[in-house]
């Protein structure tokens, strides 16, 4: 009885969030065809300052016109749609991300459980990770691929793509790192004292306590990642200039943007997609993760 | 070997020694728990009762002194699992079921899987909550937790329960009725207990005898011996019960009478 009702409840509020996403992004188109109704053809200033961006085609094309544009030939006379380019640009990008949001997981777990396990590494490396999420991106770019390329490990060569991925990791691993960090660190010293009882090693401590207790501090931090290693794949693929991914076609696209402006907006719209459902991905595990354990009322 | 389930001797605590911070919280304490005697530690906040507890578990060492657990040392006492212990939260892992809850220590100790189930239903049937075995912690009431962390003290049969105000969060009904399952679980187990408390007829109803600590430093002011048979609800009415009470009362008044005329000397 209870079961039934709560599971109708959550099929509800599934529903409901179906119904708001559709919502939201048809308001964006909304806005976006009422500013181009009303807003100055060539772009316009409030106080001097050059604020209203220009509303004619070339520089906002219609809505319909981007959709449109999805579906028809990339070049005149290729075989491939836009839609293709697009969808295969964001798989490939989609599985660097992933190589560098799964590399940014590990280097950052390992770095929060050397924090709280020893205080000292806490003290002395906790400010030179803030420092490292200062460096540009687009400094750090050339310095990985040169680094990269002169490792010759036996049959292993660098390949162009592992850095793109390194760099998605350096910036991911950050949330991780901290978020992990107060998680393992939030037991109440009654739950550590009741492992010591047991005489349990910390090894114990870290599996049975630590790990568990930080899986609520772990999973917005896990959105935070996923989201910084898509922008950070984006960003690296165009400072290195790796072909195959959704970064290249925004950089290709670009340069057609006076004669073809909308096709630059469905490579914009095909990594807002990719982050979508990197969001998405990171939601349902946390679903999945999080079953057993008890959630704050939603009404 | 003793018989002494708890034996210590001469000892003192100070934290933060030599340091501008340094506190006695312990002076020179002797004490001793014959196996399956059940012993309360009463005393006003800062006495250093829960102090006295955690030394007993060697979760710390103490300044000066020994102690023996079982004959042995503490520290190999805790290493060999002699003590279960149950602290004022029920400090239940929120992750995991009640069963499993209760299977923490086997797991810890490498029972295999089958084992530790049966072990877990076992105890949670002691405590009379096998039908919550599946169940989460937060389904459960304050009480019922408490019931659960008790029987994951007991689910390796550690002889010795260490148990730190267990009921100190407890409304007066449900303290009232933990206490009387304590007592039977008890009873079946053979368990010693060692317990800190601050409520005055909790240490009488349970006790076989009432240590009374007098605070800063932690010193023992009196040791009351209790004995009023076997327990019953009846108990808490019997006017040797009042008595009893009425005597640990003026053992802990006696030293803040003490106290208050020697701050008035000191002036």
């Amino acid at each position: 009885m209870g079961d039934r009702q709560a599971s109708r409840a959550r099929m509800r509020a599934r529903a409901r969030r179906v119904v708001m996403f559709a919502l939201a992004l048809l308001l964006v188109c909304a806005g976006w065809e009422l500013y181009k109704m009303v807003g100055p053809e060539a772009g316009g200033k409030i106080f001097g300052a050059q604020l209203l961006p220009k509303s004619e085609n070339r520089a906002m094309p219609h809505v319909w016109d981007m959709v449109q544009r999805f579906g028809r030939p990339e070049q005149r006379g290729s075989s491939r749609t836009v839609g293709q380019a697009v969808a295969e640009g964001a798989w490939y990008t989609f599985r660097l991300a992933s190589v560098g949001l799964l590399l940014g997981v590990l280097v950052g777990m390992g770095l929060a459980i050397l924090m709280a396990r020893f205080r000292v590494v806490e003290r002395g490396l906790l400010p030179w990770l803030i420092v490292s999420q200062t460096v540009p991106l687009i400094a750090l770019a050339p310095l990985v691929v040169s680094w990269g390329g002169r490792l010759h490990i036996g049959g292993f060569t660098w390949q162009r793509w592992m850095s793109v991925s390194v760099i998605a990791a350096f910036l991911a691993f950050f949330p991780i790192a901290i978020g992990a960090l107060r998680g393992l660190t939030s037991p109440p010293a009654a739950a550590v004292e009741l492992l010591a009882s047991y005489a349990a090693p910390w090894s114990a401590t870290l599996f049975k306590l630590r790990l568990p207790a930080a899986v609520p501090y772990l999973m917005p931090a896990l959105r935070l990642a996923a989201n910084a290693a898509v922008i950070g794949t984006i960003v690296a693929e165009i400072s290195t200039g790796l072909k195959g991914g959704i970064g290249r076609l925004v950089l290709e696209y670009m340069r057609e943007a006076t004669g073809d402006p909308a096709k630059v907006f469905t490579a914009v719209v095909g990594a807002s997609v990719l982050g979508l459902v990197m969001a998405g991905l990171v939601g349902l595990l946390d679903n999945y993760v999080s079953r057993n354990r008890r959630r704050e009322a939603t009404i | 070997m003793s018989d002494f389930a708890v034996d210590v001797a001469g000892v003192s605590m100070v934290f933060n020694n030599g340091r501008p911070n340094q506190v006695r919280a312990i002076d020179d304490v002797s004490l001793t728990v014959r196996s399956g005697e059940f012993v309360s530690l009463i005393g006003p906040s800062g006495c250093g009762k829960s102090t006295m507890l955690r030394l007993i578990a060697n979760l710390i060492e103490p300044t000066s002194g020994s102690i023996t657990v079982n004959g042995k040392p503490a520290a190999q006492a805790r290493l060999d699992g002699d003590y279960g212990m149950a602290f004022q939260q029920a400090g239940l892992f929120e992750w995991r079921s009640v069963a499993r809850n209760v299977e923490l220590p086997l797991e810890l100790k490498s029972w295999d899987r089958a084992k530790r189930r049966e072990r877990a239903l076992e105890m949670l049937r002691l405590v009379k909550l096998d039908e919550f075995a599946d169940h989460y912690p937060w389904e459960l009431s304050g009480g019922m937790q408490q019931r659960v962390a008790i029987a994951r003290a007991l689910s390796f049969s550690p002889g010795l329960l260490l148990m730190d105000e267990p009921f100190g969060a407890l409304d007066e009904m449900t303290r009232e009725h933990m206490q009387t399952e304590l007592i039977r679980i008890c009873a079946e187990t053979g368990c010693s207990v060692v317990f800190v408390t601050h409520s005055i007829p909790e240490a009488v109803y349970l006790s076989d005898r009432v240590i009374v600590m007098s605070p800063r430093p932690g010193r023992i002011a009196a040791i009351v011996e209790v004995d009023l048979g076997k327990r019953s609800e009846d108990t808490r009415e019997a006017t040797d019960f009042f008595n009893k009470v009425t005597e640990v009362r003026e053992a802990l008044r006696g030293f803040e009478h003490t106290d208050r005329v020697i701050s008035v000397d000191d002036r």
